[in-house]
């Protein structure tokens, strides 16, 4: 087998979980809101899709207890921030914080017990292809599926009146709310779907990537994913292209590996944290990529005294 | 029916009450958590909250742990105020414990009186440096602080695993990752006989009075303020916005940078791979409580210190997992921001609107 085959594979194994993650939060930024909390929800997603999964022996019921968990948590994170109008840099650390203390809680008898790893599935036909098959139809169901949601979120905001509307809410809200949408109940709505997708990226470390939960397993994944949606100046195609850019840069650590590079294993774990500090630093450096694809009302809460 | 109204000025007395508010929140999920748990409530809180109080040990204990997080937590309040967003503060203080361990490890076993002073500096120099990072890329590079200082965390953190596995490791360590023990010139010396809490307590606390005058004093503390409260004024007064972003993130790399050079010159007396149960993190959380007010997060180092100090009780007292500390350390933080909304806003009762007829006239506020 042509050795490169195995290391796209992994590319796409390490860059599912932040699309996920990062198409979720481009929703929820899109319509205004900059929920820093990911990475708590992904933790809490992580331990809620494992535990049910261990419990039920079903992986969809892991994912869907990782996605309700998830969704638990960004309401919290709603309720504060547009109801209470919190500020929501804060209530998003505040949220991470509390995901990393409570999914330690709730995982403490859970750390180090096997689970069966979510099997790739097989495509009559198209996975015996030589190459190609390896290649595009040898994964597991949540790979397409992050494909189909790429696709669903594309849709959404660039051809549905609904995705229109959250848009329009995201750049004005005030405008948006004097024409009469529903600034709030679309804010909640993105919030929620942000939740849920950030908690399926967490199943997806503690179902397919290592088939266990550890405490704090998402590594700062739920950052690199917000880091992402700078990336791609929030536009879910460029979102994606960076998820799998930065699932190549994972792989850098095995190349060297094979290649027999004098590197230690701790500077290769580096490259991630590393890669996303460039990568911020290129897109942010002239203030007008910000300026013309950031959300206008993005992290300002929004209070309509009518 | 009540409605949110926003007050005409600030509430001061809800600034105070909304920490004791959210203690309270917390105690009370506290109370609910340990019931549902099956724990008897009332032992939690006192093995939580009063046992480890009971002792000269204990109070040590907590003073220990208050040194970082009040060091950590001043430096976090000094650049909040100016809303810059450094929440790297954990990356600084391992920084800050790596340099000034060099040094220690470079004096090995002598005893100069340089070595404390030179350990301390450079501590702090370490982390002024991993500070200037995300400093510059803000300033010249207009990049983002909050993603930069927390992915230098994990760069840091990678750092020290690297030094303690490979050139620092202690050849006669059996294999464990960690650097040869300090010498006792390198180690600070205990504060108070029968417990482990050091000098740096004291260092702390000055830093605390001297921040205090800073803000409150001096025209460089006044113009982070103004940044803070109101940019647009700051930017027409001609206060220079990169000029605030440096000092804050200096400020905070240098109380950082100093936490970490005295946990492991300190408590802990070598580098090893683990020196912060998250202290640069529980520090955001006592910036808040402290009102961003230098005096204020002497008493959020103080309650923070004290729930570290309950998780390992609980752990070791009813077999709960030490996690919970992070759990009421969120819960804290999610109560203080709800109960902040009471400083701008008030509920005010409104009676039911006879015609359903929606008033033309709209505003927009935003609320910080």
């Amino acid at each position: 087998m042509n050795p490169l085959i195995p290391m796209i594979a992994s590319t796409v194994l390490a860059a599912t979980p932040l699309i996920y993650a990062a198409l979720g939060e481009t929703v929820v930024e899109r319509s205004g809101v900059l929920n820093l909390g990911i990475e708590g929800m992904m933790l809490i997603g992580a331990v809620a899709g494992f535990a049910a999964t261990r419990s039920s022996g079903s992986d969809a019921v892991g994912f869907l207890a990782a996605a309700a968990a998830g969704v638990a948590l960004s309401l919290i994170f709603g309720f504060l921030t547009l109801n209470l109008q919190t500020n929501q840099v804060a209530t998003g650390l505040a949220l991470t914080l509390f995901g990393i203390g409570l999914s330690a809680f709730v995982g403490h008898n859970l750390a180090g017990l096997p689970v069966a790893r979510l099997a790739p599935i097989t495509i009559p036909g198209l996975t015996a292809i030589p190459v190609i098959g390896d290649l595009l139809f040898h994964y597991d169901i949540m790979v397409y599926l992050s494909v189909a949601l790429f696709i669903g979120v594309q849709w959404f905001l660039t051809k549905s009146r609904a995705g229109l509307t959250l848009r329009a809410i995201g750049e004005s809200p005030g405008v948006a709310h004097a024409i009469g949408k529903p600034v709030l109940t679309t804010r909640y709505l993105a919030v929620m779907f942000g939740g849920a997708t950030a908690g399926i990226a967490g199943a997806y470390l503690s179902l397919v990537q290592t088939p266990m939960w550890v405490e704090g397993m998402s590594a700062g994944k739920g950052w690199i994913a917000l880091a992402l949606v700078v990336f791609g100046t929030w536009k879910p195609a460029r979102v994606v292209i960076g998820a799998y850019l930065f699932g190549g840069v994972t792989q850098f650590q095995l190349f060297a590996q094979g290649f027999g590079l004098p590197i230690p294993t701790e500077f290769l774990s580096m490259l991630p944290y590393a890669a996303t500090v460039v990568v911020l630093v290129i897109i942010c450096r002239d203030p007008k990529t910000i300026l013309l694809n950031q959300p206008a009302s993005l992290g300002h809460s929004f209070h309509s005294a009518a | 029916m009540l409605r949110l109204e926003r007050r005409a000025t600030p509430s001061s007395t809800m600034s105070i009450a909304s920490p004791l508010l959210a203690a309270a929140g917390m105690l009370v999920t506290g109370f609910l958590l340990f019931s549902a748990l099956g724990k008897d409530p009332l032992e939690a809180f006192y093995l939580f909250f009063i046992k480890p109080l009971s002792s000269t040990y204990g109070i040590g204990e907590l003073l220990l742990k208050t040194t970082p997080l009040l060091l950590c937590g001043l430096g976090l309040a000094l650049g909040f105020r100016a809303n810059v967003w450094n929440i790297g503060a954990e990356g600084q203080l391992t920084m800050g414990a790596i340099a000034g361990g060099g040094v220690a490890l470079w004096f090995g076993d002598s005893d100069s009186s340089f070595a404390m002073p030179l350990m301390l500096l450079a501590g702090i120099l370490g982390g002024m440096a991993w500070a200037a990072i995300p400093a510059f890329l803000r300033t010249r590079f207009n990049t983002n602080e909050i993603l930069v200082t927390l992915m230098l965390v994990y760069i840091a953190q990678l750092m020290l695993s690297w030094l303690v596995h490979g050139p620092w490791r202690d050849p006669q360590g059996q294999n464990y990752p960690q650097s040869q023990g300090f010498g006792d010139a390198e180690t600070m010396s205990v504060l108070i006989n029968g417990t482990r809490v050091t000098w740096g307590i004291v260092y702390a606390v000055g830093l605390a009075l001297i921040a205090w005058v800073f803000s409150e004093k001096t025209f460089a503390g006044f113009r982070m303020q103004v940044a803070g409260l109101a940019p647009a004024a700051a930017a027409y007064a001609g206060f220079s916005e990169k000029r605030n972003i440096w000092i804050a993130l200096m400020l905070c790399g240098a109380t950082a940078g100093l936490a970490g050079i005295c946990e492991v010159a300190g408590p802990i007396g070598r580098l090893q791979q683990e020196i912060s149960p998250g202290y640069g993190f529980a520090a955001i959380i006592v910036a808040w409580i402290g009102r961003l007010h230098p005096i204020g997060v002497v008493f959020g180092a103080l309650l923070m210190s004290l729930l570290y100090l309950g998780g390992e009780a609980a752990q070791m007292g009813m077999g709960l997992p030490s996690a919970i500390t992070g759990l009421f350390q969120g819960l804290l933080l999610f109560y203080l921001l709800a109960a902040d909304l009471f400083i701008y806003f008030r509920l005010k009762r409104v009676g039911v609107v006879e015609s359903p007829e929606p008033k033309p006239a709209i505003r927009v506020e935003g609320a910080v």
